[in-house]
C-alpha cells in the first residue's frame, strides 16, 4: 500500500513525460512556459496567505482557538471526529489559501505526519474550492438563479470531510 | 462571506487576548503569522512553480484528448440532456479529463467552454439548468489522482513521508465524487418535479 503511495507521483512523471516525447513535445520549452504561470500563481498567494494566517495565528495566539476547540471537544469525540480540524472543514470549500492557511499552521504545531497532520492534508487535497467554482462557472455566463447546485457542492464537500477522516483510519491507520 | 471570517477570527482574537491578558503573545503572534504566511507562498512557489510546468507538457503530449476518447461513454451517461454530438459534449468530455489528469490549470477554460455551450441549450437564460449543476457537482467534488501540491507542502513541513496521503486521498476523493453525482441525481429529480416551465423536455 505505501509502495502505490510513493510511487504514484514519480511514476505519473515519468509517464508524462514519456507520452510527450512520444508526441515530439519540445519538452523544455514546454515547460518553462507553464512553470512561469505557477510561479505567477504562487507569488500571488502571497497575499492572500499573509493575510489569512496573520488572523490564523491572532486567533491562536490570543488563546481563543484553544477555548472553542475545549468547548466543542465533547460532541466531536462521540463522532470520532477531531475538533482541531473542524475550522479547516470549515473553511476549505470557501478559500482554498485560507484552509491552506489553517493547515500549515497545523503542520507547525501537530508535525505533517501526525495523525491530525494527515487527514488535514487529505481534507485539503482531496477536494476544490467550492465557492470559488460557483461563482467563477456560474458567473462566466450570467446564471443567477444556481437551483441546487450549492446544496450538492456543499454537502458533497461534508462527505469529503468525513471520508478523509475514514480514509486516512482506514489506510494508515495509527 | 470570507470578509466575515476574516474579521471575526481578528476581532474574537483580540477581544479574547483583551480579556484573558495575552496581548504580548498576540502581538508575536501576529508578526509569527505574517512571516508564515510568505514561507508558505515561497516554498509553494518552488512546488506550483515545477507541477505547472510538467502540467503543461502533458497537456502538449494531448493527454487531455487521450483520455476523452474513454469518458465520453460516461460522459453521455452523466449529461443526458445534452446531444450526443453537440459541441457542449465535447467540452464537457474535455472538462473531466483535465480534472482527472490533475490539470486544473486547464480544466478551468474547458469547464467555461462546457458552461457558454450549455447555456446555448439552457431554455431560462439565468437559471442554471440540469446540465449546469451536474458539470458543477463535478467539478466542485473534483476528482484528484494525485494531490501534488499537498505532497510539497507536506516535503517543505520536513515530513518523513510526503507520499503517504496519495491513498487515502485517492480514496476520500472517490467517495465525495461518488456523492456528488449521487446527490446531483436525488436533487435533479425533486426539482424536476417542482419546476413545469418547460426545463424538461426541452432539449
Amino acid at each position: 500500500m505505501a509502495q502505490i503511495s510513493a510511487w504514484a507521483l514519480p511514476a505519473s512523471l515519468a509517464l508524462v513525460l514519456l507520452a510527450a516525447l512520444w508526441r515530439r513535445v519540445p519538452l523544455f520549452e514546454v515547460f518553462v512556459e507553464g512553470a512561469k504561470d505557477g510561479f505567477q500563481t504562487a507569488i500571488n498567494l502571497i497575499p492572500n496567505l499573509v493575510g489569512m494566517m496573520v488572523a490564523v495565528s491572532v486567533f491562536r495566539s490570543s488563546g481563543a482557538l484553544t477555548m472553542v476547540t475545549h468547548m466543542l471537544s465533547p460532541v466531536f469525540h462521540l463522532i470520532r471526529f477531531p475538533p482541531e480540524l473542524l475550522p479547516i472543514a470549515l473553511l476549505r470549500p470557501i478559500s482554498g489559501a485560507s484552509s491552506l492557511a489553517l493547515v500549515t499552521d497545523l503542520f507547525r504545531h501537530h508535525g505533517p505526519d501526525s495523525l491530525l497532520g494527515l487527514i488535514a492534508s487529505t481534507m485539503q487535497g482531496s477536494t476544490d474550492t467550492t465557492l470559488y467554482v460557483l461563482t467563477v462557472y456560474f458567473g462566466s455566463v450570467g446564471i443567477r438563479n444556481p437551483r441546487y447546485a450549492v446544496k450538492v457542492g456543499l454537502l458533497s464537500d461534508l462527505v469529503s470531510v468525513f471520508a478523509s477522516v475514514f480514509a486516512v483510519y482506514l489506510i494508515i491507520g495509527k | 462571506m470570507l470578509n466575515i471570517i476574516w474579521i471575526t477570527l481578528m476581532l474574537f482574537g483580540i477581544g479574547y487576548a483583551f480579556l484573558t491578558g495575552h496581548v504580548s503573545q498576540l502581538t508575536s503572534g501576529l508578526w509569527d503569522g505574517a512571516k508564515a504566511g510568505v514561507e508558505v507562498a515561497i516554498g509553494l512557489a518552488s512546488v506550483i512553480t515545477f507541477w505547472l510546468g510538467i502540467m503543461k507538457i502533458a497537456e502538449a503530449a494531448r493527454l487531455i484528448q487521450g483520455l476523452a476518447k474513454v469518458l465520453k461513454p460516461l460522459a453521455r451517461r452523466l449529461f443526458p440532456s445534452v446531444p450526443v454530438e453537440h459541441p457542449a459534449m465535447g467540452a464537457i468530455v474535455a472538462n473531466m479529463s483535465a480534472n482527472l489528469l490533475g490539470l486544473g490549470n486547464a480544466a478551468t477554460p474547458l469547464g467555461l467552454r462546457a458552461m457558454e455551450e450549455l447555456q446555448k441549450l439552457n431554455s431560462v437564460k439565468d437559471r442554471a439548468s440540469d446540465a449546469m449543476c451536474t458539470l458543477l457537482a463535478l467539478n466542485t467534488a473534483s476528482l484528484t489522482v494525485i494531490p501534488a501540491t499537498m505532497i510539497g507542502i507536506r516535503a517543505e513541513f520536513h515530513s518523513k513521508n510526503p507520499s503517504e496521503i496519495v491513498l487515502p486521498t485517492l480514496l476520500a476523493t472517490l467517495i465525495a465524487t461518488t456523492a456528488a453525482i449521487v446527490l446531483d441525481r436525488y436533487f435533479r429529480r425533486r426539482h424536476a418535479d417542482l419546476t413545469s416551465d418547460g426545463q424538461k423536455g426541452r432539449y
